[in-house]
């Protein structure tokens, strides 16, 4: 493009991307998610990282999941012009074109992975890479629109960040690691069904196969009160494990005895019940699904603190 | 064609070329605290410079 149609064209009307707009691309809340959740894993990793080697290694990590963002957005910009929720996104909203937004997100992709690579680690660039594959590809090409198991299997890239995280610290993955991956992995179930419930009209005029969609609402009601189970066995199982604790112990009771109820009334509810008060127990419990992976990570990072200052609140554990 | 220095692009595109040189500035800086963090925790940074030099040498078992 010449910079005479560059500037004849935007002056005959065409919206102009804004630095936010870019910014907006990379999905500012999900990157926010995954500098905490990343910071937990090396935080709670027992090997001590320089600090600006630590907090360059998470800008990387969270530049990664933001150009996985961006490719998203790309290759989605169809389905979110349909969704309500996303359709205020810059590439459904013509202010950046789909082949910007491209660009971004691949050369974003390999400055995140290459940059990783030299403040941690090979492994730690190598994890990254594989989560921005796992997010662009298998997810949002390929699983997002064929199964409605896309968003069990997608939850895998977003659990990626503390195994990240982790692995920034320690060069390698080990137990702990994998449980921080877990504990998010199955965590992603119930709070993103939560969400498709409330939000019914959203997924199915994009022809997105979600499960409310495929399988109704009552299957959804009812797998989410399973991944909720077995969420609350895997966060009581990590109390006992090396980077768990009796605070992390304390907050999973109080965490889990409340998520397993709150998925117990939504798998009593049917749509009438749900329809007469707005859906409010299933906005109620997308909400408690947040504070639950943030106050169980916080938990692992306050036991990590503790260990640390050399602090035993229980004598032998 | 030559632009103004004060065209009305120049104008409509303030903010974003704002936003990549700041964030341009702050890659320089980061790659730069990178390096003194690695160079002050005793990480090798030596790379070969085609001549021999004793480093090189293999140490006596």
């Amino acid at each position: 493009m010449s910079d005479t149609s560059t500037i004849q064209g935007t002056a005959a009307g065409a919206q102009e991307a804004q630095f936010g707009d870019y910014f907006a691309l990379l999905k500012p809340r999900v990157m926010s998610l995954v500098v905490f959740t990343a910071l937990a894993g090396l935080f709670v990793a027992p090997v001590a990282v320089h600090p600006l080697l630590a907090a360059a290694s998470i800008l990387f990590i969270a530049i990664g999941a933001g150009a996985s963002g961006a490719l998203n957005m790309w290759w989605d910009a169809d389905i979110d012009a349909v969704m309500k929720r996303t359709a205020r996104r810059p590439v459904p909203a013509g202010r950046i074109s789909g082949e910007a937004a491209r660009d971004v997100g691949l050369g974003l992709s390999i400055l995140s992975v290459m940059m990783l690579g030299l403040s941690a680690n090979p492994m730690a660039a190598a994890l990254l890479a594989f989560t921005i594959f796992f997010y662009a590809v298998i997810y949002t090409m390929w699983l997002k629109r064929a199964t409605p198991q896309n968003i069990v299997i997608g939850g895998a890239a977003g659990a990626f960040p503390p195994m990240i995280g982790w692995v920034v610290a320690t060069g390698h993955v080990s137990l702990e690691a994998a449980l921080m991956f877990a504990l998010i992995f199955i965590w992603t179930p119930p709070h993103f069904w939560a969400l498709a419930l409330f939000m019914k009209d959203d997924y199915s005029k994009a022809g997105v196969p979600m499960l409310t969609v495929t399988h109704g609402r009552r299957v959804t009601r009812r797998q989410v009160l399973v991944y909720t189970l077995l969420l609350a066995a895997l966060a009581l199982g990590i109390a006992f494990s090396a980077i768990g604790g009796p605070v992390f112990l304390a907050t999973a009771l109080v965490l889990n005895a409340r998520f397993v109820l709150g998925a117990l009334r939504l798998w009593r509810r049917d749509e009438v019940q749900a329809g007469a008060d707005g859906y409010r127990a299933e906005k109620r419990f997308f909400r408690q699904s947040l504070y639950y992976l943030f106050l169980h990570f916080l938990a692992l990072m306050a036991e990590a603190g503790l260990d640390r200052a050399g602090v035993t609140l229980v004598e032998g554990w | 064609m030559a632009l103004g220095r004060d065209h009305e692009l120049h104008t409509r595109r303030r903010s974003r070329n704002l936003g990549v040189g700041l964030v341009l500035g702050a890659f320089v800086l980061i790659v730069f605290g990178i390096t003194i963090a690695k160079l002050s925790s005793g990480q090798m940074m030596e790379a070969f410079d085609h001549t021999i030099r004793p480093s090189l040498a293999e140490q006596d078992k």
